[in-house]
């Protein structure tokens, strides 16, 4: 039986309470009659032989490129890029698709004789990835053969000798990646693609840049012109990189792109309940949500926060495709459309979300609330093509623990960032021109990003930014569990109940408002209509 | 007259101590030596002193140490018992050139009120809180007005004060402003004492009445190139901003805070937590005055860096290898006197009353009591930060001053005339 397609349930009298989570946690809430209720597609069957369909994608490439086999010869210095830590999400049962490539490509650069080959992991101004971290991504083999050589390399965007400026574009944005990819007669591109903003250009422009060129287009402009920045057709984020990956293209800088994307089998068979629709749910379902709902309840946060980031995805491979960067990711664009796209009639008044324990900035980390507000404002709001769910003026009302609580080790600037800018402003603007500056020139925070395992400086303002679009859209933001001053101090909203929600959620946008929950897992792109 | 006297009564100054030590700080006064009683007018102590009825008598945080049975040792041989609190005090004058009208007293007690000639080296060079005969002359010890037992202190219904004391209230200022004269006074000093000369990174610790004065007196009187406040309640960061701080963080966020300030370095424990900064800011002012806020003091000041002490401290344990290390330079800041301006010394009381008038100090003044309610009161100043409020005062406006009466605890007269040997 085929996989059946995303739908919108409208609640009744019958339907049974919704899942919905709620950080290292979930609860099931009875949503008011009437609610619309959007649910995924079920997981796509994955590629039958994964390792098969990736030799072919290699040997038969899209676009203008030849096959890679032919781009390999000895003497030539290869570079493979990879997606780093924040995909996929949660991380996923071994081996990791990006090993899967890697392999395939080394094979092929060994066959050719390529002995010059370096791997680098594309932080961006992510933190940097632990060697455990690395090993799971790449397997023992890959890291075996290259870390201890010191050719397994991080993308350090604050190394002026491992940078090199390739020039502006068009519209005058600076454009300096990765001085080792730049220069490479070959950099191969090794991504994950989970969300339909990743990927494409936007893979090497951001992934091997500095922040003097993310910036072109990370930033408070871009974000408020994207509409959103999941639609790279309509985003000024993606059209950015886009500049930036064909000035790239014209340098001489000649990329491979390989691309991969995922079904949504999320969560292992004891979790599985997660990601099924509620009335479908087994005895076993029921038992497993009732165990671990009660486990989870005498655990203490510090342990459920491990078991949780412990959890490793099922998820499964279901397209791979390579060759020239835009061919490429048009083809991996459409495999992900097939996996999460759900057609979704008409804007709501109100836009319920549970956000759980995990987004692409806290893998093995703290989910503070900064990261909170960017998951939902961002990265959830903006999962639309067309027009976002909620109608302008409307409210978003998120469920989350949002706890005044941060590591210091991962997210040093953005304790900074919520003690001392938040207080005093939450005005996107007003940070970018008083905050932007000072946070990413800041050298304790460059030092911890390159030495230690830290984002940089300036992450958590792009974090901010993220939420600029729903920000301006919306008429309120409601957190319903949230540690109340964390909440206030981002300007939001706290609620006790969805119910004490809801009741705010009227004075913004008026009595019995029309209300649609985003059911999350499993990922969904809604094409709103 | 009424008056809120202090006696020297060990086993009451030690339950005191005891109480505020378990309870919390004010609750020791219904256990302590501090008593209402109606007492003689008096005596003056020699020419050129005038009487004072108070109208309004602050509470500071001085005095409360004073009745937790906190203060230092220090003390005492600086002040004669029994005494009447009250150094923050407006009130009308009779008799002098002042006559009938209304004044502020500046407390200390230096040369000229103790009729010492010649004066000594400070009192000479205008630095009357550095007095070095404060126990000596025809008074008897006492560093401030209520803190001596011939002078008689705010917290009653008549004092005597020299003239040299007294400053006039402009007629536009209300006794709310003028009370608020002494504690800017006191942060006027401490920012001329800061030796701010432009751009420095300044943070002021603690938020109370002399926190928040110092706030304004850097503000207005010293162009610092950053001023961050630590504040704990929420109503005194709101009054920090209100006042000129640039930036006002929570007592835990001071670390981070001074080394974003400062883009220092920091070392970190192993969860990633600061420790400790490899610079700081250039000068931090010390308004708590206790070994965990001069420890905080020492953790956030550069090398180099200047420590100014205007909360006045008690005995305190704190490590002092990084004042060492970092040749940081750790300075109180005491009262007042003449400061040096560009046009030449001026009076810090004169300065003081300019910058209440210009910070609209006088909404600091939280809440009123008659000195019936003393237990009250302290309760109140005590909590203040926490309830919201700043400073309480006493008044006496409605008080009547009563006759001349003996001691109603011990029948023994309070005069000059009955000195005894402390």
């Amino acid at each position: 039986m085929s996989p059946r397609p995303g739908f919108v349930l409208e609640v009744d009298r019958s339907t049974p309470a919704t899942l919905i989570w709620h950080g290292e946690g979930f609860r099931l809430e009875r949503l008011p009659v009437g609610t619309r209720v959007v649910y995924g597609p079920e997981a796509l069957d994955p590629l039958a032989d994964p390792d098969q369909a990736i030799r072919h994608a290699l040997d038969n490439p899209l676009g203008d490129s030849q096959p890679l086999r032919t781009l390999l010869f000895p003497g030539m210095r290869l570079t493979i890029a990879f997606d780093d830590i924040s995909l996929p999400l949660p991380p996923m049962q071994p081996p990791d698709s990006r090993q899967r490539v890697i392999e395939a490509v080394l094979d092929l650069a060994a066959e050719a004789g390529v002995d010059d080959v370096v791997l680098i992991a594309a932080l961006a101004l992510h933190r940097r990835m632990t060697d455990p971290e690395l090993r799971h991504v790449l397997g023992d083999r890959v890291f075996e053969a290259f870390a201890p050589h010191g050719l397994l390399l991080q993308h350090d965007a604050e190394d002026p000798s491992n940078l090199v400026h390739l020039g502006l574009t068009d519209q005058g944005e600076d454009v300096e990646i990765n001085r080792r990819a730049a220069e490479s007669d070959l950099l191969v591109y090794v991504n994950i693609n989970l969300v339909p903003m990743d990927g494409g250009h936007k893979s090497v422009a951001t992934g091997l840049a500095s922040y003097r060129s993310l910036k072109h287009h990370h930033n408070v402009r871009s974000m408020l012109s994207s509409r959103s920045f999941m639609d790279i057709h309509r985003s000024e984020l993606h059209h950015s990189n886009w500049r930036m990956g064909r000035l790239i293209a014209e340098s001489g800088v000649k990329i491979f792109q390989i691309e991969t994307t995922l079904n949504t089998n999320t969560f292992p068979e004891q979790l599985a309940f997660l990601q099924k629709r509620e009335w479908e749910w087994s005895l076993r379902d029921r038992a497993s949500f009732l165990a671990t709902s009660s486990a989870l309840e005498r655990t203490p946060a510090g342990i459920s926060r491990k078991i949780f980031h412990a959890v490793r995805a099922p998820h499964e491979m279901t397209s791979v495709q390579a060759g020239a960067v835009e061919a490429v990711h048009e083809v991996t664009l459409a495999n992900i459309y097939r996996q999460q796209l759900v057609e979704v009639s008409g804007q709501t008044d109100v836009l319920t979300m549970g956000l759980p324990y995990i987004g692409p900035y806290n893998v093995n980390s703290t989910m503070n609330p900064i990261l909170v507000a960017c998951l939902g404002l961002g990265y959830f709001f903006n999962l639309y093509r067309g027009k976002p769910l909620v109608r302008e003026g409307g409210v978003v009302i998120i469920s989350h623990p949002t706890q005044w609580e941060f590591n210091p080790v991962h997210h040093p600037s953005y304790i900074d960032f919520f003690e001392q800018v938040l207080a005093e402003t939450t005005d996107m603007f007003e940070i970018e021109a008083k905050y932007e500056e000072s946070y990413a020139t800041d050298p304790w925070y460059v030092h911890l990003y390159r030495t230690s395992y830290a984002y940089h400086g300036v992450h958590p303002l792009y974090m901010w930014y993220w939420c600029a679009h729903a920000l301006s859209h919306l008429g309120r933001v409601i957190v319903v569990g949230g540690d109340r001053a964390a909440v206030r101090r981002m300007g939001f909203s706290p609620a006790s109940t969805f119910a004490d929600a809801l009741e705010l959620a009227e004075d913004v946008v008026g009595r019995d408002p029309t209300i649609t929950h985003l059911h999350v897992p499993s990922l969904l792109f809604a094409d709103v209509k | 007259m009424k008056a809120l006297q202090f006696e020297r009564n060990v086993p009451r100054f030690a339950a005191s101590r005891v109480a505020s030590a378990l309870v919390g700080s004010g609750k020791g006064v219904r256990v302590g030596p501090l008593e209402l009683v109606e007492i003689e007018q008096l005596e003056m102590p020699g020419p050129g002193w005038v009487r004072v009825r108070p109208r309004l008598a602050g509470i500071c945080g001085s005095d409360l140490a004073t009745l937790d049975g906190q203060s230092s040792r220090y003390f005492d041989h600086i002040v004669s018992f029994p005494f009447i609190p009250g150094h923050e005090v407006v009130g009308d004058v009779e008799g002098g050139a002042l006559d009938g009208r209304r004044a502020v007293i500046e407390p200390v007690l230096g040369c000229e009120a103790r009729g010492i000639e010649p004066r000594c080296p400070a009192c000479a060079a205008g630095r009357k809180g550095s007095c070095e005969r404060i126990a000596f002359g025809h008074l008897r010890p006492g560093l401030q007005t209520g803190y001596c037992r011939d002078t008689g202190g705010g917290w009653s219904t008549g004092l005597v004060a020299h003239e040299s004391q007294l400053h006039a209230v402009p007629d536009d200022f209300s006794d709310e402003a003028a009370v608020m004269v002494e504690p800017a006074a006191c942060a006027v000093h401490a920012a001329f004492a800061s030796e701010i000369t432009g751009g420095e990174r300044v943070m002021v610790l603690g938020a109370g009445t002399l926190g928040l004065c110092v706030i304004a007196a850097m503000r207005a009187l010293c162009l610092p190139g950053a001023l961050v406040a630590v504040a704990k309640h929420p109503q005194q960061r709101k009054l920090a901003r209100d006042l000129g701080a640039d930036q006002v963080v929570k007592p835990n966020e001071h670390k981070r805070a001074a080394r974003r300030l400062s883009g220092s370095l920091a070392l970190e424990s192993a969860g990633g937590d600061i420790e400790r900064l490899t610079g700081g800011v250039d000068l931090i002012v010390d308004c708590v005055g206790t070994s965990a806020s001069l420890e905080q003091c020492l953790e956030v000041v550069r090398p180099g860096g200047r420590i100014v002490l205007v909360g006045m401290p008690g005995v305190v344990r704190v490590d002092l290898a990084p004042l060492w290390q970092r040749e940081i330079e750790l300075r109180g800041a005491y009262a007042y006197g003449s400061e040096d301006r560009p046009e030449g010394p001026r009076s810090t009381f004169q300065l003081a009353l300019e910058l209440v008038r210009e910070a609209r100090l006088e909404s600091l003044v939280s809440a009123r009591y008659p000195l019936e309610r003393y237990e009250d009161a302290v309760a109140h100043a005590a909590a203040a930060g926490r309830r919201g409020a700043v400073k309480i005062v006493f008044d006496m406006r409605k008080a009547v001053p009563g006759p001349d009466a003996p001691n109603s605890r011990s029948g023994r007269p309070n005069s000059a005339a009955t000195k005894e040997a402390m």
